[in-house]
């Protein structure tokens, strides 16, 4: 069902992968000699089939297609489930689990230091929509240069299966309690708060989330991917909105992205009137094939649009959603200078004791 | 002439520069500019101030106060009882005039008559149509109630001797480059000494002569030193949330930055100030920046320390530098959002769940707010700590003099124990959390310095010396060991506690911060008294050694605190064993500046109980 919705190419035929050095296809080395092991994190911990396991693969194979330095990524988290996930992916990267919905802030103060590393922040629907909720939203506003995953399942699972603020009205938790209050939809959410980059997926759809991971590392500015990742144990019941069942049988893509790194522009082509082309900062692109509604992502207004009518049929959204590729980051707003902060040391900060005596001659 | 209502029975005072003049005004009339325009004049004449703001949380309407003592011997803590007031709000007039001592001297707008009630047999009146004679001078509305102000400020400066010159260059400077504002403001100071020397006989006894004892000093606030202090410090990341009185912090670190910070080359900023959506989002926008190798603080009050906790206790147990300004104020909750308390020691050297124990620096002054604030970035990544500087509203947001602020351009900043990327290749196994030296501290790596060596994840879980996570008891505690040592290690680097010794006798006191101002005059007249007591300001927490010794060289010691419920006494005795007998607490939990009056008074009670039951210390 799912490669009927999702024809174009798979991940394993992407075209700019070197050809493999080894012949076990787990070996291939990237561009920079790297192969999918050295993307890899610790074993996880999280149940099996879990949805978020999806999601760190995807993250590792998105990262080893790309040819990302695993030490230039710096993987940023709150607590629960979800949070867990960087320690299963990019072992190389310093990672830093921080507290229960809180992750935006930590995630800000780094990116501030540095603005030289890519930043994956990972976080669930508890994490950012409820007790983070409000850091979530002015991430969002602040235009912090990263990538920002919410595995978003619906539910609490570390703490046993409560409801979760994305938990859809009318859906049930296994133990049947019901939700009686409206969702909080992550996507629509940043939307109108200006995140310049928004995506949903689902973690079984790697076909379709490894592309969207790749394009919102590559963004420059807030890109964010609510990613619908089941709760096997908690939520993924015939009437969990957020299972395995619902999403496959409803999430419908409201474009399909294929992401061509820099370097492969060149010998891709595709065919004139058929897809949409857009460049991203770093000079890589992502193309984008029509589909049968002829989804335009760069008009927010019509984002919203699609996103809530397809609600109203019970249908997910998925796929790019939005994406304004000139807007600027809060380094370029606030004007920092080019090098890193946290590079800058005694000469370029300390104005000396001459400095000082005439700023003591003013408070005399 | 105007009427001048003194009774025959006054006795004027006769004090030459050794008096306290308030101010008593409406907030948001203005008022602020000219009161510190006296009182820098006064700072010019080289004779030893104090001013205090005591202020509303209020914007415009509520009573404010400018309290200005002023003292020859250097006694700079606030004075009980008011020499002259200059009683410019009628909501507060008759208490006002009331506090104010016998054969003080009263100031007031005669435009309107003073009712009866308000008159005093024993004060002098020196009433002047403040309000009669702006609607003459001047013509706008604003010009009219603004230089209301101006016009008392030139009246006291005939009544006390102020020298005018001094006062024509000040307003030169304050409206250098709003030149259009000098002439008028002059203006109303003519206008005020005029209509003064004209009226009465000026200047009276209670007044000023020239002095030296300002020489080489500065008059600042504690926050523009602390903000400065950061610059100089190399901080580059400032994460905040508005709350008074912390605001001025990061006021002042703004204003530094855009001076000194902006690169010549490209006009760029080497710095990111970011006004966050609360405290919460302020200190982990710090953690995060600190985390990553930048020199980042958050300034924040009791409320924001609250929220702080739980970030605390991650950037501890993670290990990770930060520097944090708590600008006190009085609490619980709201509390006195405006006024001063040394009342978060020990929410603030406990802070967050769990076992926990954070580095406190105490400035005194405005030059140690720059000193502390710069060498809290020193500290606090060589201990891998969070370092919170204890300041207070009182000594933030009041000017004060002292030292000029100092820098010594031959020091480096300390960044502590990061490896390089050099110096990871020649690491078999880095271990995060790994002891290698003993001391308690190991070494960071900020992300992204090498392909394969160096990456940890750094978790507020428990983790092992690898930072990986383990639910393993005996590693756990061993880990919470090293934190100790740590702490222990940390010491080292905090600014040792100041000793006077008088004499060689069995009488001590310690203190902290802001109560340092009244010490000096305490010494002085318990001094008259036969009374010789040595004494110890505290600067740091985890104490030093230096610090139980004290107390093991003296049979009694008075720990003189502002907050209710002996916070400091209460740290002494949970980390320096010190018995409670050992110990009497002397508390001012009012939100104003303790006085020495207080402190005294308190000591020879207390030797007088003590005498009458025999347990005097010899």
């Amino acid at each position: 069902m799912q490669a009927e919705k999702f024809p174009h190419k798979t991940a394993v035929t992407m075209s700019y992968i070197n050809k493999p050095k080894f012949k076990h296809p787990q070996m291939q080395t990237n561009d920079i000699g790297l192969t999918r092991r050295d993307y890899e994190g610790t074993l996880t911990t999280l149940c099996g089939g879990c949805g978020h396991d999806s999601i760190s693969s995807a993250i590792i194979q998105a990262a080893a297609e790309m040819s990302l330095e695993p030490h230039r990524v710096a993987k940023i988290s709150g607590i629960g489930c979800s949070s867990k996930i960087p320690s299963y992916f990019l072992s190389k990267a310093h990672g830093f689990n921080s507290v229960h919905g809180r992750m935006p802030s930590v995630a800000t103060g780094a990116n501030i230091a540095n603005k030289e590393l890519y930043y994956v922040g990972v976080s669930g629907d508890g994490d950012s929509a409820s007790i983070g909720l409000g850091q979530f939203c002015h991430i969002v506003r602040r235009r912090i240069n990263m990538l920002y995953i919410v595995a978003n399942n619906g539910t609490y699972g570390l703490t046993k299966g409560q409801l979760s603020a994305t938990a859809d009205l009318g859906s049930k938790t296994k133990s049947g309690e019901e939700s009686h209050f409206d969702n909080i939809d992550m996507a629509t959410l940043a939307i109108e708060l200006g995140a310049s980059f928004v995506a949903r997926s689902f973690s079984g759809d790697k076909k379709q989330l490894i592309p969207l991971l790749q394009a919102g590392l590559s963004h420059k500015g807030f890109a964010f991917i609510d990613v619908i990742s089941p709760c096997v144990t908690f939520n993924n019941t015939d009437f969990s909105t957020h299972g395995y069942k619902n999403t496959w049988e409803n999430h419908i893509a409201l474009s399909e992205v294929d992401f061509v790194p820099m370097r492969e522009e060149i010998t891709t082509s595709y065919a004139a009137g058929k897809d949409k082309e857009i460049t991203l900062h770093d000079g890589s692109a992502i193309h984008l094939h029509k589909t049968s509604n002829d989804y335009d992502p760069s008009d927010k207004e019509n984002a919203l649009h699609h996103i809530n009518a397809y609600k109203k049929q019970g249908k997910i959204a998925t796929g790019l959603l939005y994406i304004n590729q000139s807007m600027s980051d809060l380094h370029e707003l606030q004007e920092t200078v080019d090098r890193p902060l946290n590079s800058l040391g005694n000469q370029e900060l300390c104005p000396g004791s001459e400095t000082l005596n005439d700023i003591n001659n003013t408070f005399r | 002439m105007s009427e001048l209502i003194q009774s025959s029975k006054v006795t004027a005072l006769t004090k030459i520069n050794d008096f306290v003049v308030k101010f008593a005004n409406v907030n948001g009339s203005g008022s602020a500019s000219a009161n510190g325009l006296f009182a820098k004049a006064v700072f010019r004449m080289g004779i030893p101030i104090s001013p205090h703001n005591i202020f509303p949380s209020n914007i415009q309407g509520l009573p404010t106060w400018f309290e200005v003592r002023i003292n020859k011997n250097g006694y700079l803590g606030r004075r009980e009882g008011v020499d002259l007031i200059v009683a410019m709000n009628e909501q507060t007039i008759g208490k006002d005039i009331a506090s104010v001592v016998p054969g003080g001297y009263v100031l007031y707008d005669s435009s309107k008559t003073l009712s009866n009630e308000l008159l005093r047999d024993d004060v002098t009146y020196l009433p002047i149509p403040l309000k009669d004679i702006c609607l003459e001078e001047f013509e706008k509305p604003t010009q009219r109630q603004l230089f209301k102000n101006i016009v008392y400020v030139g009246a006291l400066s005939a009544f006390l001797n102020i020298d005018f010159k001094v006062l024509t260059e000040l307003v030169s400077d304050q409206f250098r480059g709003k030149e259009k504002l000098i002439l008028p403001n002059i203006h109303a100071l003519e206008i005020g000494h005029q209509y003064a020397s004209d009226n009465f006989e000026c200047p009276l006894n209670l007044r000023l002569e020239k002095s030296e004892e300002n020489k080489g000093k500065i008059l600042m606030d504690g926050n523009t030193a602390a903000g400065l202090g950061c610059v100089y410090g190399g901080a580059t990341v400032a994460a905040w949330y508005p709350l008074t009185p912390s605001t001025s912090v990061v006021d002042s670190f703004t204003k530094y930055c855009k001076r000194l910070r902006i690169d010549a080359g490209t006009g760029k900023k080497k710095y990111s100030i970011v006004q966050a959506e609360d405290e919460l989002s302020a200190i982990g926008i710090t953690i995060g920046a600190g985390w990553n190798g930048a020199r980042s603080f958050t300034a924040t009050s009791g409320p924001g320390i609250s929220l702080m906790q739980e970030f605390l206790g991650l950037a501890y147990f993670s290990e990770v530098p930060i520097v944090l300004f708590n600008i006190q104020r009085v609490g619980p909750s709201t509390g006195m959002p405006t006024r001063s308390q040394q009342g978060d020691l020990l929410c603030c050297a406990y802070a967050s769940h769990g076992d926990t124990k954070h580095v406190l620096l105490f400035p005194a002054n405005p030059s140690e707010c720059f000193e502390y604030a710069a060498s809290a970035f020193d500290i606090s990544d060589r201990i891998q700590s969070p370092v919170i500087v204890m300041s207070d509203l009182e000594l933030g947001m009041n000017e004060q003099i002292c030292d000029p602020l100092n820098w010594d351009d031959k020091s480096r900043y300390d960044r502590g124990k990061v490896l390089s990327a050099a110096q990871l290749e020649e690491i078999e196994k880095y271990g995060r959390y790994l002891d290698s030296d003993g001391d308690g501290i190991p070494y960071r790596t900020y992300p992204g310095t090498h392909p394969h060596k160096g990456s940890y994840f750094t978790r507020g879980s428990s983790h092992d010396s690898y930072a990986a996570y383990t639910e393993d008891g005996a590693v756990y505690a061993e880990v919470m060991d090293r934190l100790t040592l740590k702490m222990k290690t940390a010491v080292n680097y905090l600014p040792e506690p100041v000793f006077s010794e008088t004499s060689s006798n069995n009488l001590g006191l310690a203190f902290i911060g802001t109560t340092t101002s009244a010490i000096n005059e305490v010494i002085d007249s318990l001094a008259k008294k036969g009374i010789t007591p040595n004494t110890m300001r505290i600067r740091a927490f985890p104490f030093h050694d230096s610090v139980t010794e004290f107390f093991g060289a003296h049979e009694l010691v008075y720990v003189i605190e502002q907050n209710r419920d002996a916070q400091l006494k209460s740290l002494l005795k949970i980390e320096c064993n010190i018995h409670e007998e050992k110990m009497h607490s002397i508390l001012s939990y009012d939100g104003v500046l303790i006085t020495a009056q207080h402190v005294e008074k308190s000591i020879i009670n207390s030797m007088n109980d003590m005498n009458a039951s025999g347990e005097v210390p010899a």
